[in-house]
């Protein structure tokens, strides 16, 4: 391994309560919905009661004949947004696609679009209002179902829709947004090489990241067009950018400060309510505040993508892969932007074969345009993989993790998606597997195992921090990173170890986009090592001006100045002829000086100490995670319990290990609510049924086991602590084994999840018969 | 349109007399964050289905979001603001720290509110009771793991101090 890379720590690795966790368990932190200002307006949307509709005309003469009714907005109210491509998306996307997702343009895309919004003094006479908003819809066909979307009478959602990935392109527009190819080898003799052959299809349902805080914003306008928003985000900067592009406004006139967030999963990585607040906060002069209701949450933001995977997969009797074929079909809601690329290239990262091939279609259908969910794509693919790896491997006798074992992905593989990997805990992860006493113990009645892992790539992208040293030596770290689960605490620790100090004198700070330099998103894995990183070059800039500070009080040379545990050190092995009398030498031996009295003097050794890094980080490395889940099926209702549940997942260096724990942990509870429950339902209407936690059963505390983890530390050979990146991977292994464990309790083969009560007894019944 | 008259409110609030003003329709959770200013009651879903919104009516555990804010008239609310008592954490608080039992936090002052209640009732539940009795608040973050530790932690420090 790389020798820049650190391996002893004396913070980093500890468990030290976060910063922010008085102000959260006591209900002091600040939310999106939990601030308000004066001479506040409250927004109200007007949404489409159809799934697909002309909006012939808006008519808001009733709503502002309420008094107290005082601005409103339409489509007509953004920027037409041309052909250009989103600026600071983490994806290609056309603002085209992107601009009518916060308000409709001319068409109602879905059921729940937002076709406009009312501002008013009060929330209850803004939501009286826009019920009085009338709108002339003329009603247009609708396809809700991905695969009737590309039948050729299917009604169209952009006529001139044309699939982009295909030479030659096509040249009748239809619904298939993407249809995009990866090959490596050649996968007919693969097959043809193959002793045994799975073949088999594989649905993942549309789901939503289901955050419990819905999403809210507070805009506040000045007379020079200055715009201020305050809301829950995954990305302030993201925010301040997208907001620009969709309205209008220069982005040196937006500042964004993130509130505490409340959940996001890849939910919080784009705006639908910060637009709207800013246009109503300028025609109104007035403090604009939107706050979702958790219905319109789930009718128009996130959802998830559902699926259909095709998997071919053959093998030799040994177990040595020999062709995998992957074909998935992605649902993208009414505007491109899935993570069908990811799903294309992903499904099969874990596994050594040289003859593969992948093909990925996305479908437009009158539903809401989808989003990101933790490790977007992945888990709809790995799903359909994990589970024919399994059967695979059952078919030829062989132990499941053997079986991958043998087949597992080490440094220097190649993947289809073609980047060379470096050093990865993926064997060691297996290994972990196969000697978890989970893995070892046996069965009860009843009762089936599946096993199944997955690949994620983590991001890196853009990051920046200041550290600021105040008299008394409290470091303050302030970076542009909301923090969604921790990452304080873990800005803390890194900073912690580069000074040698104790985390409590460490004080993270999330700033406002006008404060600090700028990061891309919490998201992507990416905060702590690329946010981290900014920390960690911060903090050994600090630590270079403090060993100069104290080099120049003893009037010594910078490289007689060691840093050690907080305190600058004279070198005792310094040169001793040189200087001026033995006595002097032995003073210098002794000399040291502690952070805190390098700060309190800094004022009279060259003013603040004050460091600020930012870095573009091309050094994030892929994540690896197993599940071993044990279910038991109840044969007369259909229902499933999860009965013991294991994660074990490479992490690279983990910095805070329960909050890595608790990714894993919180990744696989999501998990298993998509097998098991989640489900977006829509009728011939289009209409969603289940917008609300009734109906939409997300997983409770009496659902569950105990959730056990191993955390693999393989440290990321690219960054100089070793962080791989975490909290992605955990969402893509557990439905391959929920699906596997369910299976084989019941002894059926139901591949079409959510694996619900009633589906789960008609495929007990067809196994019997 | 009729404007419609608000309704004055005489209640306690964590043991100290408050009044406010409240639209006839208005819930209990919007009047404390919105009316009185006390935002650690959060709302997940204003159904009754996230427990984000938990706090104690007359000792008796509700979620906020259900209840009319009139109906506070004369009773006595308990809300996640009165939880710490003279600058201290209660051990439930605490321990929810020490266990890394919140990740975004969103969920965590009904979960607080909610354990509390359970603890006051049932001070040696086991991890299925803690499991049962939290049933009703929604965590998106954790997977209820490290929650459940810190209760069942906090009850062990209750009965042992
Ligand atoms: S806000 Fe009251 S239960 Fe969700
Ligand atoms: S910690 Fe985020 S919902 Fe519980």
């Amino acid at each position: 391994m790389n020798d820049s890379v650190k391996t002893d720590f004396k913070y980093v690795g500890t468990r030290p309560v976060r910063p922010d966790g008085p102000d959260k368990v006591t209900g002091r932190a600040k939310y999106g919905a939990d601030l308000n200002l004066p001479g506040m307006l409250h927004a109200h949307y007007v949404r489409s009661p159809y799934a697909h509709a002309v909006i012939k005309s808006i008519d808001f003469s009733e709503a502002l004949k309420l008094p107290g009714v005082i601005a409103t907005m339409t489509g007509e109210d953004l920027p037409e947004p041309g052909d250009k491509l989103m600026q600071g998306a983490e994806i290609e996307m056309k603002l085209s696609d992107m601009a009518p997702v916060v308000m409709a343009r001319g068409r109602a895309m879905f059921h729940g679009h937002p076709v406009a919004a009312v501002a008013a003094t009060s929330a209850s006479l803004a939501a009286e209002a826009a019920a009085l908003v009338r709108v002339e819809y003329e009603v247009l066909p609708h396809v809700i179902d991905m695969h009737a979307a590309l039948e050729d009478d299917a009604p169209l959602l952009h006529a001139d829709l044309i699939t982009t990935g295909l030479d030659p392109a096509p040249t009748v527009p239809s619904n298939l947004s993407v249809d995009l190819a990866l090959e490596m080898g050649d996968v007919d003799l693969g097959f043809a090489d193959a002793d045994v052959v799975v073949e088999r299809t594989y649905s993942v349902p549309m789901c939503h990241q289901g955050y419990i805080e819905p999403h809210a914003a507070i805009a506040s306008a000045d007379e020079t067009g200055r715009v201020e928003i305050w809301c829950c985000t995954q990305g302030p900067f993201m925010v301040r950018n997208f907001t620009s592009q969709l309205t209008g406004i220069e982005p040196g006139k937006i500042k964004v400060t993130a509130s505490e967030i409340g959940g996001g999963f890849g939910g919080k990585t784009t705006v639908y309510i910060e637009p709207v607040a800013a246009v109503l906060a300028l025609k109104s002069g007035r403090p604009v505040k939107v706050v979702l209701s958790r219905e319109e949450v789930f009718r128009a933001t996130g959802p998830v993508s559902c699926s259909e995977t095709r998997v071919r997969i053959g093998a030799k009797k040994d177990g040595t892969l020999t062709a995998i074929d992957i074909d998935i079909v992605m649902d993208s809601g009414c505007y491109s932007s899935s993570s069908i690329m990811p799903a294309t290239m992903f499904g099969a990262a874990c596994y050594r074969c040289e003859n593969q091939r992948s093909r990925g279609r996305e479908v437009l259908t009158n539903k809401p345009r989808v989003w990101a969910y933790r490790a977007p794509g992945a888990p709809q693919s790995i799903m359909a993989v994990e589970c024919a790896v399994n059967e695979l491997a059952e078919e030829l006798g062989i132990d499941p993790v053997d079986f991958r074992l043998h087949n597992a992905v080490e440094e220097g593989d190649i993947p289809v998606f073609g980047l060379p990997f470096q050093a990865i805990g993926y064997k060691k992860a297996l290994q972990a597997a196969k000697e978890h006493p989970h893995y070892q113990a046996p069965l009860g009645p009843g009762q089936g195992r599946g096993l199944a892992s997955a690949f994620w790539i983590n991001s890196g992208q853009q990051s920046s921090a200041t550290i600021n040293i105040a008299l008394d030596g409290a470091i303050n770290v302030l970076t542009g990173n909301p923090d969604i689960g921790g990452s304080r605490a873990s800005m803390a620790l890194l900073a912690a170890e580069v000074f040698g100090v104790p985390v409590e004198t460490v004080h993270p700070t999330v700033a406002d986009t006008d404060s600090v330099g700028y990061c891309d998103g919490t998201g992507g894995s990416r905060t702590t090592l690329a946010t981290g990183g900014a920390v960690i070059q911060a903090a050994e800039k600090l630590v270079l001006e403090l060993r100069h500070r104290a080099a120049a009080i003893w009037g010594v040379d910078l490289d007689e100045v060691e840093w050690v545990d907080g305190k600058a050190v004279a070198r005792t092995t310094g040169d001793l002829e040189n200087l001026m009398d033995a006595g002097a030498a032995v003073q210098l031996e002794n000399r040291e000086m502690s952070l805190v009295e390098l700060a309190e003097t800094s004022g009279a050794t060259g003013g603040p100490l004050s460091a600020v890094a930012s870095l573009h980080a091309h050094n994030s490395a892929p994540a690896f995670a197993i599940n071993i889940c044990d279910a038991a099926v109840d044969r007369e209702t259909g229902k499933v319990d999860i009965t013991r549940f294991t994660c074990i997942q490479d992490a690279g260096k983990a910095v805070h290990p329960a909050y890595v724990e608790g990714q894993m942990q919180g990744g696989a509870v999501q998990g298993i609510g998509w097998a098991l429950n989640e489900e977006y339902l829509y009728d011939e209407n289009g209409v969603l049924e289940n917008p609300g936690f009734l109906d939409y059963r997300m997983p409770v505390a009496s659902d569950l086991p105990m959730i056990d983890t191993v955390i693999i530390e393989e440290p990321n050979p690219l960054h100089p602590y070793g962080i791989r990146g975490v909290g992605e991977v955990p969402i893509c292994p557990p439905m391959p084994a929920v699906a596997t464990a369910v299976n084989r309790a019941a002894g059926t083969a139901l591949y079409d999840l959510p694996l619900s009560p009633p589906k789960l007894l008609a495929a007990i019944d067809r196994a019997v018969e | 349109m009729m404007q419609v008259r608000k309704i004055h409110v005489s209640t306690t609030v964590n043991g100290e007399p408050r009044e406010f003003l409240c639209e006839p329709g208005q819930v209990l959770s919007d009047a404390l964050r919105n009316n009185l200013e006390m935002t650690g009651t959060k709302e997940g879903c204003t159904t009754g289905d996230c427990g984000a919104c938990s706090v104690l009516l007359d000792d008796a555990l509700v979620c906020s979001c259900l209840v009319l804010a009139a109906e506070a008239e004369g009773r006595r609310v308990a809300t996640i603001e009165g939880v710490a008592q003279d600058g201290r954490l209660h051990p439930i608080q605490q321990q929810l720290l020490e266990h890394a039992g919140l990740q975004c936090g969103i969920c965590t002052p009904g979960v607080v509110v909610a354990a509390k209640a359970l603890l006051e009732e049932n001070p040696d539940p086991s991890e299925e009771e803690v499991r049962f009795w939290l049933a009703g608040n929604l965590c998106r973050c954790t997977g209820y793991d490290k929650i459940i530790l810190a209760v069942l932690a906090a009850a062990s420090e209750i009965r042992g101090a």
